[in-house]
């Protein structure tokens, strides 16, 4: 049975129709070839999935891409349990997301370049996850790059959409180069780039080490740091973080489909996937679990001042992502993919929720300028509530269950690391649990604050926009439900299905540890809500006070630690002011121009000369002929 | 009997006269005869191989000759009747198109 191959090609097919016939005919209709296809692809992944859960895994080669010497590679799919999942997640989030863009996108100009565009995204990512080596994989990660920059910059007659989409691009560059020459190190390491061979024969390598740049490094340290390059640009991690709020001036569902449910979770998939490998390296693990906590505190920390309403979830999707490496460098790696997938849910429900606000606020993103739209917008309210309850961590609910399991984990774990990340883990869930419902109750509850058109133009979001936002709270709450702890009575089944790629992690702690991590993250979780509530809808002059007298640490958190400005004068300004000064200035003014003008100069003037010859008088060329013959004969006969 | 250096000393000297008419001078026609003279110096020396090796091919040669020269007089005549229509003259100085 090859009816996998529909998943990636059917969105493919429809970004082909839209992109050629969406313009003049499809128009207004656009979104049926995208979502018929998407839809599809969801069905076809769930069977998929029923096969895999039966045991069976696929992979398969499909074509010979590249044949040169030695180096062979194959358009091929590898389908597993971690392939499964993600396919999952991602058909189930861009169905939904698409059939919400029915009605977000109404009216717009560009409608069918938007289907076109968010179906090969889909394409890509589904590429991505299918891929069985890393050519494909990296080809994948550069098509879902290529239509994050589309998609950003949808609106591109905004000069600040298209400089973010610019942004994100050049952002990336940096990750990826890093990725790209992990790529090469595997291709001369193991002579082959497929996963297979490459994850079998990567034990054998444990304890060489490489002369890179004139170090002696260990060899899988080398390359699971720079395959971790390419994981921190596609997931927002430090340093690297800085395009992921930027992108925000994307169309929402952009920001819901790949800037919090499918894209940015690739630098996960990327480390769980190749977990053969970072398992070698405990110091590359290290790093990895560091990076995550770091991010996701300071993501947390920058979460908790913002007023733009799509800022705050981006921030809070790049502290989620830092939760879900932390969970991989302590070697949990089923539990940061189990906190990806129900991430996926219930970010993308927040986003939709937020595009929902957007669209009642006529392009409101200020949450001081809101208020009170509990009342006009309750199944927004309500659908959104529920998401926050479920990323802050409230028992029942998904986040809570995989956010456990990586607390849990961390804790109990065998890495150095484990209890340091573990106490910034459960900082940052109380920090979570605060911003998330600041934001709720500065946007639905209390006063409206908006001017007064704004609050004649409240209401309700249309139905194809609130039943995906219902479709997707049923997986805020319920996704994490596959994976209920043991402890707690329940099967722990997604750990135990991802178990042949991902491995077991192991814990080693008693019952009453694991009640009392679990214990402190509701606690941590209860109480960033219980403060939230104190501040924004008790003694609302607190904030206030606090800001004015914390100025300084305010004015920090608002300007984002200052990172974009360290980043514009550190990187930013001397490479404009080279372009200008030096590229322009001299290289293209002195030398290139130089160059083009004056070999034609030269020619030109040469044949000035030369043309001279050419006196168009019949006796004239005679007359060299018959010198020339004299003089060959003379020389002939001197010889 | 004549020495066979005596018809290719006249060989040549018709030859020579053929190539410095064809240079020097300017009418078109004179030229063309010049170059007739230079083909029939090359005619003398060719027969005066011939009867000298006694091998009949040089005089074989020479009848190619005489009527390529046949048929490169009728197409030159021709053009240079064509040339004469089109610029009233025969004067070589005058013909100076291609240059460049």
């Amino acid at each position: 049975m090859n009816n996998y191959l529909l998943i990636p090609f059917l969105p493919l097919a429809a970004f082909l129709i839209n992109i050629l016939l969406g313009r003049n005919f499809l128009k207004e209709k656009a979104h049926w070839v995208s979502i018929l296809a998407v839809a599809g692809s969801w069905v076809v992944a769930v069977m998929t999935l029923v096969d895999t859960m039966a045991g069976k895994t696929i992979n398969q080669d499909l074509y010979s891409w590249i044949v040169s010497g030695n180096f062979k590679v194959s358009v091929g799919f590898l389908i597993d349990q971690l392939t499964v999942v993600m396919l999952i997640v991602v058909t189930t989030c861009s169905t939904l997301i698409h059939i919400y863009s029915v009605g977000y996108m109404h009216g717009d100009k560009g409608y069918y370049r938007f289907f076109a565009y968010l179906s090969l995204f889909t394409f890509c990512m589904l590429m991505l996850v299918m891929a069985n080596n890393f050519l494909q994989l990296y080809f994948g990660w550069e098509g879902v790059g290529l239509c994050s920059y589309f998609l950003i910059g949808y609106y591109f007659d905004k000069k600040s959409a298209s400089d973010a989409g610019k942004k994100a691009f050049i952002v990336n560059r940096f990750g990826d180069f890093g990725f790209g020459i992990g790529i090469f190190m595997i291709f001369l390491t193991f002579g082959t780039i497929y996963y297979e061979p490459v994850f079998a024969q990567a034990g054998g390598f444990a304890n060489n080490t490489v002369n890179f740049l004139g170090y002696d490094v260990h060899l899988m340290t080398l390359i699971a740091l720079l395959l971790f390059c390419g994981s921190v640009g596609k997931s927002a991690q430090m340093p690297l973080h800085v395009w992921l709020p930027d992108a925000m001036e994307g169309p929402t569902p952009v920001s819901a489909l790949i800037h919090a449910a499918t894209m940015v979770t690739a630098g996960v998939f990327l480390v769980a996937r190749c977990s053969p490998i970072f398992s070698l390296s405990e110091t590359a693990l290290m790093v990895v679990a560091l990076t995550g906590a770091i991010t996701s505190l300071f993501a947390a920390t920058i979460g908790l001042v913002q007023n733009d309403i799509k800022r705050i979830i981006a921030y809070s999707t790049i502290s989620q992502l830092g939760y879900m490496f932390l969970a991989c460098g302590v070697g949990a790696y089923s539990a940061g993919v189990f906190h990806l997938y129900t991430h996926a849910f219930f970010k993308a429900l927040l986003f939709l929720c937020a595009g929902s606000v957007m669209h009642a606020m006529a392009g409101e993103l200020n949450l001081q300028k809101m208020g009170g739209l509990k009342k006009y917008m309750p199944v927004t309210y309500l659908t959104m509530l529920l998401a926050s309850l479920s990323i802050a961590g409230v028992p029942g609910f998904a986040g809570f269950f995989s956010k456990d399991e990586i607390l849990w984990l961390a804790y109990s774990g065998p890495s150095p690391v484990g209890k340091l990340v573990w106490a910034i883990g459960t900082v940052v869930a109380f920090l979570t649990a605060f911003y998330s419902f600041r934001l709720i109750f500065l946007t639905f509850h209390g006063k409206f604050r908006g001017t007064h058109e704004q609050e004649h133009h409240l209401h309700e979001s249309p139905k194809v926009m609130t039943i995906p936002l219902i479709l997707l709270c049923v997986g805020a709450i319920a996704s994490g439900w596959v994976g209920i702890p043991h402890l707690l009575g329940g099967g722990a089944h997604f750990t135990e299905f991802m178990k042949p790629v991902l491995g077991h992690p192991e814990g080693h702690g008693t019952h009453s540890e694991e009640w009392m991590v679990m214990a402190v993250s509701v606690i941590a979780g209860f109480s960033g809500i219980g403060l939230a509530a104190l501040f924004y809808l008790v003694r609302t002059d607190i904030p206030v006070k606090l800001a004015a007298g914390l100025s300084g640490v305010h004015k920090l958190l608002f300007n984002k630690y200052y990172v974009d400005e360290f980043y514009s004068f550190l990187i930013v300004r001397p490479a404009i002011w080279t372009a200008k000064n030096i590229l322009i200035g001299i290289t293209d003014a002195k030398i290139i121009e130089a160059i083009v003008n004056g070999v034609p100069k030269a020619i030109g003037g040469f044949s000035q000369v030369i043309r001279k010859v050419q006196t168009g008088f019949l006796q004239h060329y005679a007359t060299i002929m018959a010198t020339g013959i004299l003089i060959i004969i003379a020389l002939m006969l001197l010889r | 009997m004549v020495p066979l250096n005596w018809y290719l000393m006249l060989s040549a000297t018709v030859f020579m006269i053929g190539v410095f008419g064809f240079l020097t001078r300017k009418n078109i026609i004179i030229m063309f005869m010049s170059v007739e003279l230079m083909l029939n110096g090359v005619n003398i020396s060719l027969v005066a191989f011939s009867h000298y090796l006694q091998d009949l091919r040089g005089q074989i040669l020479v009848f190619f000759i005489i009527t390529v020269a046949a048929a490169e007089a009728a197409i030159g005549l021709a053009i240079i009747i064509a040339l004469f229509r089109n610029k009233s003259t025969a004067h070589v100085d005058e013909m100076n198109e291609m240059k460049g």
